[in-house]
């Protein structure tokens, strides 16, 4: 049997069987672990693509808290009846800067990866209120509460650090107007030029309805703007990838 | 006391190990498995070969057969959008009115557009097209910007108070309680509104309101409270209530006013123009459409 009888070598001797062992897990450990070295290069360049204004972010952490990711996905394969139910599919630079991503696999209710624009506020205030109220075969439960609880914003600025240490590109001006930029988003009377400029495409006005800012307002702004960042009037995907 | 073991075939031999005399058969594998394993390292071979597979540092190994994913479904909706670009082609050519009884297209245009209907309306308007509280009911003949099919194929494409939209359907009733109606002027001119459809809970306050609807209420809602389409302005005078008509909620619509918002389906090509088109041409003919 040659070169099978050697293998007793390797069974007999503990040192060889353990180094050569770990030869085996490294090179499996290699092929996994290299490709994030370089994952800048995996991720293609997409026009639009923005960390989230602090209001936005805000919305994802409620969003995160509630757990919606139980039942939503934030994904849109690149199937037909996706494509043409949700619209066009996911692109990995679009959820670049979510710390976690919100991808999911459990579809319970919709995928909401571009839900952005296509309600209007009032309706995910009564969704969100009372789910069946708009959709009466709905299980979704009511998140009526989130009208009641206001928001200071006073530890948003650091969220933003919180992130920008785990590579989100908050400049030290967007950090410095946080607070400011969380409080002025859905604030009619607001001057919002700087946040637009800061945070380009960010949706200002007030989102619930309510003079307060409560979490309905942050939940919505970042539920208005999801999957709206990137045009793809401009941007073409490449095939290939 | 070791017992020997005893093969069922005669030439197989033993692994060689022994302990204390006891000694273990060299089965070897069965064959199918054999097989089926070295198959199984075959198929990853000619799969790695023929699509992608190994990362590398510009990008996976492209395979011979070309596949991705994107390519795959971008393929697959040109198929379909070629199929149906010459009826597409078609409804966008014919005029509105045409298309629901056209031979050709008309079963396409309502079927797509019912498929339209289902994917992005239903979540306000309901799954039969019955509304909810603050989204219209599309099967009755009250249309707040018009039932015809002109109307609702430009309220569809617009939205309304749409804000993505320059030429969305704008109407805007002020909040009357901000400094323009003291709230005994609201509460007669909702006694008045009520009256309009014989339900005035307190005829005393009805005479009051109507001065005060005349004044305030009457350039949009008409004089005879029938409504005006052209400023999105609703008939006050029958059953039908968006947000309900109860004294209370008439109240709080009179106070704060209400703004209804729907998306432009035309911008950010949420919708073609043929499903736009479609859609008009479905909800047109569910009932109410004029």
């Amino acid at each position: 049997m040659g070169i099978l009888d050697k293998h007793k070598i390797i069974e007999k001797n503990a040192t060889l069987l353990l180094v050569l062992s770990f030869l085996v897990v490294t090179i499996g450990g290699l092929v996994e672990i290299v490709p994030l070295f370089y994952l800048e290069g995996t991720i293609e360049k997409v026009e639009g693509v923005r960390p989230y204004s602090p209001l936005e972010l805000a919305g994802r952490d409620i969003y995160i808290r509630e757990g919606c990711y139980v039942c939503h996905s934030q994904m849109i394969r690149p199937l037909r009846d996706e494509v043409e139910r949700y619209g066009h599919y996911s692109l990995a630079a679009e959820s670049m800067y979510d710390h976690p991503f919100q991808w999911g696999s459990k579809r319970t209710g919709p995928d909401l990866a571009r839900v952005g624009g296509r309600y209007s506020d009032k309706w995910h205030v009564d969704h969100l209120r009372n789910p069946q109220s708009v959709v009466p075969v709905s299980i979704m439960p009511s998140y009526a509460f989130l009208l009641d609880r206001k928001l200071d914003g006073k530890t948003i600025e650091d969220h933003l650090i919180a992130n920008r240490r785990v590579g989100v590109p908050y400049t030290d001006e967007m950090i410095e107007n946080a607070r400011a930029d969380f409080l002025a988003q859905a604030d009619p009377d607001a001057d919002w030029d700087g946040l637009l400029a800061r945070y380009p495409k960010a949706q200002t006005r007030n989102f619930d309805g309510q003079p307060e800012l409560t979490e309905m307002d942050a939940l919505i702004a970042y539920l208005q703007m999801l999957g709206t960042l990137v045009d793809f009037d401009t941007f073409q995907p490449a095939a290939s990838r | 006391m070791a017992r020997k073991p005893e093969p069922k075939q005669k030439n197989i031999g033993t692994t060689g190990h022994e302990w204390d005399g006891i000694t273990e058969l060299d089965t070897p594998m069965p064959r199918w498995w054999l097989w089926t394993f070295y198959l199984t390292i075959i198929w990853g071979i000619i799969y790695m070969i023929l699509y992608p597979a190994i990362p590398l540092v510009k990008g996976a190994t492209p395979g011979l057969l070309g596949y991705s994913s994107r390519g795959a479904v971008a393929e697959d909706i040109a198929a379909v959008s070629a199929k149906n670009a010459p009826l597409d082609a078609k409804i966008v050519s014919l005029d509105l009115a045409a298309i629901g009884s056209d031979p050709e297209v008309g079963t396409y245009a309502n079927n797509g557009g019912a498929a339209v209907f289902r994917t992005f309306c239903i979540q306000c308007h309901g799954s039969g097209a019955e509304g909810a509280v603050g989204f219209p009911n599309l099967l009755d003949d009250d249309w707040l910007w018009g039932g015809d099919i002109e109307s609702i194929y430009t309220t569809i494409k617009h939205g309304i108070r749409s804000e993505d939209d320059d030429d969305t359907r704008l109407s805007d009733m002020p909040a009357f309680g901000d400094d323009y109606l003291s709230d005994e002027e609201i509460a007669s001119v909702a006694q008045y509104v009520l009256s309009l459809s014989g339900r005035a809970t307190d005829e005393t306050l009805v005479e009051d309101g109507s001065v005060v609807f005349a004044d305030n209420c009457a350039a949009c809602h008409g004089d005879d409270g029938k409504g005006l389409r052209e400023m999105g302005a609703p008939n006050l005078t029958d059953s039908i209530w968006l947000y309900g008509g109860d004294l209370a909620t008439v109240i709080e619509t009179i106070t704060y006013s209400r703004r209804g918002v729907m998306p432009a389906w035309s911008v950010d090509n949420k919708l073609s123009e043929a499903q736009i088109r479609q859609v008009a041409v479905y909800v047109h003919e569910l009932g109410g459409g004029e």
